[in-house]
């Protein structure tokens, strides 16, 4: 008896691994009600006393190796059946994927948003004013008389005598300390008109940000502070800044401002000229005529400006060879950005 | 302004520091330096030869051999083909191994068989000008004999010995700072920049002729118009020889890009350049009545400037007249009819200043900018006319040019005051933010010739510093010359804290702007101007009240010559010019300003404006898709009642298929389908969809308030109508009167329009789903079958459409 069983073992394992098996034929042919090993463990009635159970104990154990195999078997046949079917689903991943409408900011919205942003985060408030602005406010309340020689280097488009194209967003500055005292933190950026021909590098309107601060006790230490912090943020932890004297009416001192070269860090390349900086913005402290022509008493109070083109910053940071490229609008140029 | 590096070493040393450390350095402190060129480094290798012999060449009827004293043990050989040359004459020449401007190397080489050891040179071939050399020929050798050069030595550089070396820096002055447009202010800068000497010399200024001859015998000055001539210095030359100016000064001219002319108008310019203050020379014998008067033109007055073009004057502008007739235009030019010629004897020499505005003015309206304007419209300091015209009269006798005769006539009706402020450290320093000491602030000021008192409490302002007027300036001053970059950084420790944050609006149109770009837009920047002729193109009528626009007085061109009152034919433009180059896939927006008009004399008003377009070959749901996006819009701004209304007026439109948007009574904008003749006139061969959208109007009808309303518990009942109806009847009505039917109506939502032969011309059917539900409960089969048949009854009595 113990051979049968030990046969019926080795059959059934033998069986139960054969790719092809049908798992629960075999189950029922060997463990059902009707299988080989019941059929084998009803003749057991017939052992002497000391062999049924030794023979009872092999019995179960070889019962209990065949449901495992079967249940192994199973489980792995069902992992192989579930791969098969995944492997049929295969896709090919190359192909491309549905399209989903993508759009893009302008890159002079890209550059002023992140300018807006830095000096959000600085505590400035964001100020605008009209384009088609007074004369009064575009130069005279900024220190830029009539016949002032001033005027000839922003050759400005005038609508009346008295009205004009805004040449720059300072008199949204001038508006602004008409109407709020001190503290002021700005920045007013928008557009603004020079009647320059359009060119690779020119265009009769381009876009500027000026910031304004006025309150008691700020310095030109203030000033550099806060333009070398921007110019970490908007070109790089390693950014330098460099002032170079200058003249701008509304201010004194002014400067000319100069980022180290955020290609080459300095060293010179193409995109500085090969000199290490690159000129970015103009600042100063307010003039105290134009504090005073706003009604802010220059003895009390001090303040810085500053401004800054944003085409040039958007032309330099995405390389951009040609300004015409920002006004003409080529799908395939907007889609870069 | 162009700097003569060995002008200026006339009275500051610089040697010991390197022309690029000079330029920066003098950039840093306040002179802005734009570059430099060293001017004679092309040249080499050509010295000065005496031809000793000159024999006919044996094989070349043209070509002749010379002999040439070089100032070596034996002659060298040249060949030439120059016919001006002779046994005797004084030559450059440009020996073996040199070079000349524009790349040429000298060879000794072999002409038609004889030896030639250099060549001989021309003035052009050493990149000089007849201007440059006067006496000199174009189409031949340089004969120094006549120039008056013969007594350089032989064998000599040519380059040193012509002066023809030079480094010129090229400076860019600001407005505030004329008294740098001369070779003294760039001199005192740089003095100071340096830590240098600056060796000012006085010239002569009292001069009284010999036989007691007296400009009061020559000539009388009135100044009629004081208020825009507010000096006006002269003096008399007698004797004048017109005649080449030297060398030294011609190359000093010449490296600070001015042309020598004579003797005397040379000693203008280089008085000009020198000192900063522009002069006139006038022959005496064309002042008619031996005067001089500084009045206005009269209107139509005719005038012939110096490079002979006639001018019309205006009564605005300031002339130097005699008796009868202007004789220059004040701070301008100089006329015609007084120019100094070669038979001129006798020269009146004009040192004046005249009003900034006034010349600027002048100069502009008469389209020429000259030397003279470009220093007077900056302001000049009167107290410099009188130590120019000494320093042209000694110029005079260095170069025996003529006579001075005795006296000055100086008319001066307002002597200037010299202007004095206070000096106060702590002031200055808190403003700046650093820490110098007063010691150093009034050293420095002295160093550049401000007047500090002993206590070091005021300062007086040098004359030609008169853009020096309060504390800020006296600031510069110092921080310029200690250093902008030696300032630290600070970050406004003292002041007030204030937020940084957009306004509701501005973050309004960055949601929006974020939003329409999450769509799909690409977002265009277009310019504010346009041509007018662009409302023909979107087929406004003649009288719109939107031709009616801000007008630029002086545009560039037609294209860009009026500021838009609908931003339309922009968006328009682009999608064309897109279209144009092929194309297609495109989704555009801009939010930009329009400028409408109000009164004369008064700022337009300047409402954004959203604008989207696309283009579609599809011509069924280009329309749906735009209406989709406007009212994606809408929904961003919390608008849930705006109404659509079909609108056939507006002529950019097809006049079927565009709709204005309305919240209560305040339009939102339009849309639709470009009128076929509009997308016609911008050459476009498919339907456009385009929008024209209030931004002011949304942002102020939109929900500035979320408030949460909860979400119902019962569960709701759909129910679906089907019904004919004449094509005429609009979906909005039908689902404007199933809202009202019933008050169980949630929500109506048109899912299916059908035409067919079946239902007869002119008939469509629409499919909707109703929504039923009770709010506190659910509805019951019969609550919804009554509200059913208050819909059915409703939509036949009110529309006469009946179910399907």
């Amino acid at each position: 008896m113990r051979e049968t069983l030990e046969k019926i073992k080795a059959e059934a394992l033998e069986a139960l691994s054969a790719p092809s098996a049908n798992i629960e034929d075999l189950r029922i042919k060997y463990l059902g009600k009707k299988g080989e090993l019941t059929a084998v463990l009803r003749g057991m009635g017939k052992l002497s006393a000391e062999e049924r159970p030794v023979i009872g104990q092999l019995a179960n154990d070889i019962r209990a190796e065949i449901e495992a195999k079967i249940e192994a078997m199973t489980a792995e046949r069902h992992a192989r059946e579930i791969e098969e079917k995944l492997e049929a689903e295969r896709l090919d991943v190359t192909i491309p994927g549905y399209k989903i409408a993508q759009g893009h900011f302008h890159p002079l919205t890209l550059v002023q948003r992140q300018l807006e942003e830095i000096f959000l985060g600085m505590g400035y408030s964001i100020v605008e004013g009209p384009e088609v602005e007074l004369d009064y406010y575009n130069f005279q309340a900024l220190n830029i008389p009539k016949d002032h020689p001033a005027r000839d280097t922003q050759d400005t488009f005038y609508i009346t005598e008295n009205i004009l194209l805004r040449s720059q967003t300072s008199p949204v500055q001038a508006r602004t300390m008409e109407k709020q005292k001190p503290p002021i933190k700005v920045l007013s950026p928008g557009r603004v008109y020079r009647s320059d021909a359009v060119d690779a590098t020119h265009s009769p309107l381009f876009h500027q940000v000026e910031g304004l601060v006025v309150d008691k006790g700020i310095t030109m230490g203030d000033l550099k502070g806060t333009l070398e912090m921007f110019a970490k943020t908007m070109f790089g932890e390693e950014t330098k800044i460099r002032f170079r004297p200058h003249h701008f009416p509304f201010t004194e001192p002014s400067a000319e401002v100069d980022v180290s070269c955020f290609v080459c860090g300095g060293k010179g390349c193409r995109l500085c000229k090969g000199e290490g900086w690159i000129e970015i913005l103009g600042a100063g402290m307010v003039h105290p005529n134009v504090l005073r022509m706003c009604g802010i008493d220059p003895e009390v109070y001090s303040g810085f400006a500053f401004g800054m083109g944003v085409e040039r910053i958007a032309m330099l940071k995405y390389r951009i060879d040609d300004m015409r490229h920002l006004y003409e609008n080529d799908v395939r140029f907007l889609n870069q950005f | 302004m162009q700097l003569s590096m060995k002008w200026l070493a006339d009275y500051t040393d610089v040697s010991d520091i390197t022309i690029k450390e000079y330029c920066d350095r003098m950039t840093m402190s306040g002179s802005k330096v734009e570059g430099f060129e060293e001017i004679g480094t092309d040249i080499s290798g050509v010295v000065c030869g005496k031809i000793l012999e000159i024999s006919r060449h044996p094989n070349a009827e043209r070509l002749v051999v010379c002999k040439v004293d070089v100032g070596i043990d034996a002659p060298i050989q040249v060949i030439t083909a120059a016919t001006n040359v002779f046994e005797g004459a004084v030559v450059p020449v440009a020996r073996d191994g040199a070079h000349l401007p524009g790349d040429v190397k000298i060879k000794k080489g072999k002409l038609r068989g004889e030896v030639s050891e250099g060549m001989f040179c021309s003035i052009a071939e050493l990149g000089l000008s007849l201007n440059d050399m006067p006496g000199a020929i174009e189409d031949g050798i340089l004969i120094l004999n006549h120039v008056g050069l013969d007594d350089i030595p032989l064998g000599a550089d040519m380059v040193e010995a012509l002066g023809l070396r030079d480094t010129v820096v090229e400076f860019e002055i600001t407005s505030n700072r004329p008294d740098c447009l001369s070779v003294l202010g760039l001199a005192r800068e740089s003095a100071v920049t340096f830590g240098k000497e600056l060796n000012l010399s006085t010239p002569k200024h009292d001069y009284a002729s010999a036989d007691g001859d007296d400009i009061s015998n020559y000539l009388n000055v009135k100044i009629t118009d004081t208020e825009h001539c507010y000096r006006y210095s002269s003096r008399v030359v007698k004797n004048v020889k017109i005649a080449p100016s030297p060398l030294w000064l011609r190359m000093k001219l010449r490296s600070s890009g001015v042309r020598p002319i004579n003797n005397i108008v040379d000693i203008t310019n280089y008085v000009m350049l020198e000192y900063g203050q522009p002069m006139h020379a006038f022959d005496y014998r064309c002042l008619d009545g031996a005067s001089i008067n500084v009045r206005k033109a009269e209107d139509g007055e005719k005038f012939v400037s110096l490079d002979s073009i006639p001018h019309d004057l205006d009564s605005t502008m300031l002339v130097i007249a005699d008796s009868k007739k202007a004789v220059a235009l004040a701070g301008v030019m100089g006329g015609e009819n007084s120019e100094i010629t070669d038979s001129t004897t006798t020269v009146v020499f004009e040192s004046a200043t005249f009003h900034p505005g006034n010349v600027r003015v002048t100069a502009k309206k008469l389209g020429m900018r000259t030397e003279s304007s470009a220093r007077f419209e900056k302001g000049l300091d009167c107290e410099n006319t009188m130590p120019a015209l000494d320093r042209a009269c000694e110029l005079i006798e260095l170069l025996g040019a003529g006579e001075v005769v005795g006296g000055t006539i100086d008319v001066y009706p307002t002597k200037k005051e010299k202007a004095t402020l206070p000096l106060n450290a702590d002031v200055i320093n808190n403003f700046l933010g650093v820490n110098l000491t007063l010691e150093y602030m009034a050293e420095t000021l002295r160093k550049l010739d401000f007047e500090v008192s002993e206590d070091m409490t005021s300062v007086t302002v040098p004359f030609f510093r008169d853009d020096v007027r309060c504390m800020n300036d006296l600031a510069e001053e110092i921080i310029r010359m200690y250093g902008y970059n030696e300032i630290q950084s600070t970050l406004s420790n003292s002041a007030s804290p204030t937020v940084g944050a957009r306004t509701e609006r501005q973050s309004f149109d960055v949601r929006l702007h974020d939003m329409l770009v999450g769509m799909g837009f690409n977002e265009i920047e277009t310019f504010s101007f346009i041509s007018p002729s662009y409302y023909d193109k979107i087929r406004l009528a003649a009288d719109d009240s939107r031709r009616k626009c801000v007008v630029i007085s002086n545009p560039l061109g037609e294209d860009t010559s009026v500021m838009r009152t609908t931003a339309l034919p922009s968006m328009l433009k682009i999608l064309a010019d897109n279209y144009s180059v092929k194309n297609r896939d495109m989704l555009l927006f801009e939010n930009a300003k329009v400028y409408l008009p109000t009164t004369a004399n008064e700022l337009p008003e300047e409402p954004a404006r959203l604008t989207l377009g696309f283009i579609s070959a599809d011509d069924k749901v280009g329309f749906y898709r735009m209406k989709g996006y406007v009212e994606a819009i809408l929904a961003i701004a919390g608008i849930s009642d705006a109404s659509f209304k079909s609108c056939k007026t507006e002529p950019t439109f097809h006049p079927g298929r565009c709709a204005e948007i309305y919240a209560g009574d305040v339009c939102l904008g339009v849309f639709g389908e470009a009128h076929p003749e509009t997308a016609d006139n911008y050459g476009i061969g498919c339907k456009v969809y385009i929008a024209e959208l209030a931004v002011d109007a949304i942002y102020a009808a939109r929900r500035a308030e979320i408030r949460y309303t909860a979400i119902p518990k019962h569960p709701a009942i759909e129910r679906d109508f089907s019904f004919v109806c004449d094509e005429t009847v609009e979906a909005g009505s039908v689902a404007a009167v199933i809202k009202a039917a019933n008050k169980l109506v949630a929500n109506v939502e048109l899912f299916d329009i059908y035409r067919g032969p079946q239902l007869g011309e002119g008939k469509k059917s629409m499919s909707y789903a109703v929504m039923l539900r009770g709010e506190d409960k659910t509805l019951t089969d019969t609550e919804a079958d009554e509200a059913a048949a208050a819909i059915l009854s409703a939509l036949e009595t009110e529309l006469g459409v009946k179910l399907r």
